[in-house]
């Protein structure tokens, strides 16, 4: 039951950078914390607290030093790159700071890739999909436009479509509004806000916005690599 | 209506980021272009320039000669003592010789299936006199039905023709000229055994040299071997063979079965063969350093497009896509490159040579020489290139795989 309950669980994770060198430096000092199905957690701290290396961590794009960091159940620490890259792609959908968009791509086609890369190969409902996902974040209008003739706050709805293509059971959002003015910010938050209540997708949502923070179902703050 | 029907992933975005970089991506497709049309031309001209001299030289010579073994000489023995009598050994002189049971022989070698054609004939020299003008010739009798098959002489007629009976004679145009002679006049023809007779001048050829158009002469052979003394003879049996190439193998065979001596053009022409291994050489050499260098720009251009797309690359790999996948869509991108610029450099190529044969002409306004348009030799650039781009872009395509996402991803 524990582990259809959480998504998450870290244990004592610890990161340390240069390893062995004179520069070592140990940057998260052992996190403790679980995420529930469904559960929107925002994560705050001042910069350089370790937030986006502890995102890199459980979005398992980066590996912890020691711990341990179990996702959807299963124990990731001693996974090969390719088990981790395919939990990775059918787990855990990322929105960044920058929407990181392929400019090559129309809106549609950025949101098809994740689920090209899974299949190999086109197929109509992976189109009508992207459709829907850009549909529910209100880009039906841009379907076929190209990504870098969107607007910021356009740009970062196409990756929020994007990151939910895989159906994902974690949303990692790095400072999503970072980089959108207040009305635009909003329009994001809430549309990954109604997502995870909707959908029952667990978002951990990296903010400096005390406001944004406020209105999540649970704030943990990350200060000189723990959680106070 | 799908969108990238049928398309793989990794084809989709290799054929996105190369058409995304437009101007960078004609760039390299041009310079591959040029260097598989320097690689198309080089390789049909030289090829060209050496079927040329090939067909140059077995113009006025047989692919193999068969003649008479040389007189040797031996020493007197003292058979009592068993002891060499003559301390000093001379050179014997060379007499022309007939072939002996030279029908059989001819009849043998004929039997060989790289053989096409057997011609006799008798060859020996003899003085051209008219009036009070003298020059001396070497003159060939033969059969032209059948010599014709293996020296093409009537292609190198300027006057008249060079289907001899035994009272005509076929001279070349030197000897015309030197001689005041043209088609229908009479000349005599002196042999050193003191036989005269009394020839038409049939024929005037050039075989484009001066000196072969001043000595040769070509009669029939029922007069070469009155004249010569050698009635019913032939002193030299010329072979054609399938393969020009094969000439000595096949001249070794024939030696083998006849114990005469026997001559490929290859032999007779080692200078030739090491001058044109010599320009094989260089050209291979040529190929591979342009194939470097279209090598070294692709991998240049992928390496670039690597660092330009980190970001993409970092994304692409926390959506889930795999080292394998990113390898494959650089790998796709180089080989596409090679492929598109061996197909313009082809056509490139293959213009340059029409160019060439339409403006390069002899002095007399005929084709300097014909060009090899082989398409296998299209298809193999073709195929280089492609597994040239695909090879340059192995490099770029593992570090493109092996990129940390997380840092691919901060740029």
């Amino acid at each position: 039951m524990q582990q259809e309950e959480f998504i998450l669980e870290l244990d004592g994770i610890k990161k340390t950078f240069n390893v062995g060198e004179p520069n070592e430096a140990e940057v998260l000092h052992g996190i403790h914390m679980t995420l529930k199905r469904g559960e929107f957690c925002a994560i705050v701290g001042p910069s350089g607290s370790g937030k986006s290396t502890l995102l890199n961590i459980v979005g398992l794009l980066d590996r912890p030093t020691q711990g341990s960091l179990r996702i959807v159940g299963q124990e990731t620490v001693q996974l090969e790159d390719a088990a981790l890259t395919r939990l990775r792609g059918h787990t855990i959908g990322f929105v960044f700071q920058y929407h990181h968009l392929i400019n090559a791509f129309t809106a549609l086609e950025n949101v098809m890739m994740p689920m090209l890369a899974d299949r190999g190969f086109p197929s109509e409902d992976i189109q009508q999909q992207a459709q829907y996902l850009l549909d529910s974040v209100g880009l039906t209008p841009w379907l076929n436009s190209p990504a870098a003739r969107l607007s910021g706050g356009q740009q970062q709805r196409v990756a929020i479509a994007r990151a939910l293509a895989m159906k994902p059971a974690l949303i990692l959002a790095d400072e999503p509004t970072g980089n959108l003015d207040t009305q635009s910010a909003r329009i994001v938050f809430d549309l990954l806000r109604n997502i995870s209540t909707k959908q029952g997708m667990s978002v951990l949502f990296v903010t400096h916005n005390e406001l944004l923070a406020k209105n999540c179902d649970r704030t943990l703050e990350v200060i000189d690599g723990m959680i106070k | 209506m799908s969108l990238f029907k049928g398309q793989p992933f990794e084809w989709i975005v290799a054929m996105r980021f190369l058409s995304e970089g437009k101007v960078q991506t004609s760039f390299i497709i041009g310079g591959i272009s040029i260097g598989v049309a320097v690689i198309i031309f080089m390789s049909a001209l030289l090829s060209g320039l050496q079927s040329n001299f090939v067909k140059r030289v077995l113009t006025g010579q047989a692919h193999i000669q068969i003649l008479p073994p040389k007189e040797v000489v031996r020493a007197l023995q003292d058979f009592e003592h068993n002891t060499l009598e003559g301390a000093t050994m001379q050179a014997p002189l060379q007499r022309i010789k007939s072939i002996d049971q030279w029908q059989s022989v001819a009849h043998d070698v004929m039997n060989f299936d790289e053989v096409v054609s057997v011609s006799p004939a008798a060859t020996g020299a003899a003085l051209v006199t008219r009036g009070n003008a003298t020059q001396a010739v070497s003159i060939t009798g033969m059969v032209p039905e059948i010599y014709y098959n293996i020296i093409p002489l009537p292609e190198k007629i300027v006057q008249g023709n060079a289907f001899v009976t035994h009272e005509d004679i076929v001279i070349g145009t030197e000897l015309a000229d030197n001689m005041g002679l043209t088609i229908g006049d009479k000349i005599r023809l002196s042999a050193a055994n003191g036989t005269n007779i009394t020839l038409t001048v049939r024929g005037i050829f050039d075989l484009g040299n001066k000196g072969a158009n001043t000595r040769n002469a070509y009669v029939s052979l029922r007069t070469a071997q009155s004249i010569l003394g050698m009635i019913g003879a032939a002193s030299v049996l010329d072979v054609t063979v399938k393969d020009v190439y094969e000439a000595e193998i096949v001249a070794r065979k024939i030696a083998q079965l006849t114990h005469l001596d026997v001559e490929s053009w290859i032999k007779t022409n080692e200078q030739f063969f090491i001058a044109v291994g010599a320009q094989t050489t260089a050209n291979s050499a040529i190929r591979f350093f342009v194939a470097l260098s279209v090598g070294f720009g692709i991998a240049s251009v992928l390496v670039v497009s690597v660092v330009q797309r980190s970001s993409n690359i970092g994304i692409l790999r926390a959506m889930g896509v795999t080292r394998g996948q990113i390898l494959r869509v650089f790998l796709l991108q180089g080989g596409v490159l090679g492929f598109a610029g061996a197909w313009v450099g082809a056509l490139m190529g293959g213009m340059a040579l029409m160019a060439w044969e339409h403006f390069e002409k002899n002095p007399d306004g005929s084709v300097m020489f014909t060009l090899n348009f082989e398409p296998r030799m299209f298809v193999m650039a073709i195929v280089l290139a492609t597994l040239t781009g695909l090879l340059a872009a192995v490099a770029p395509a593992l570090r493109a795989a092996r990129l940390d996402p997380v840092v691919a991803i901060r740029g």
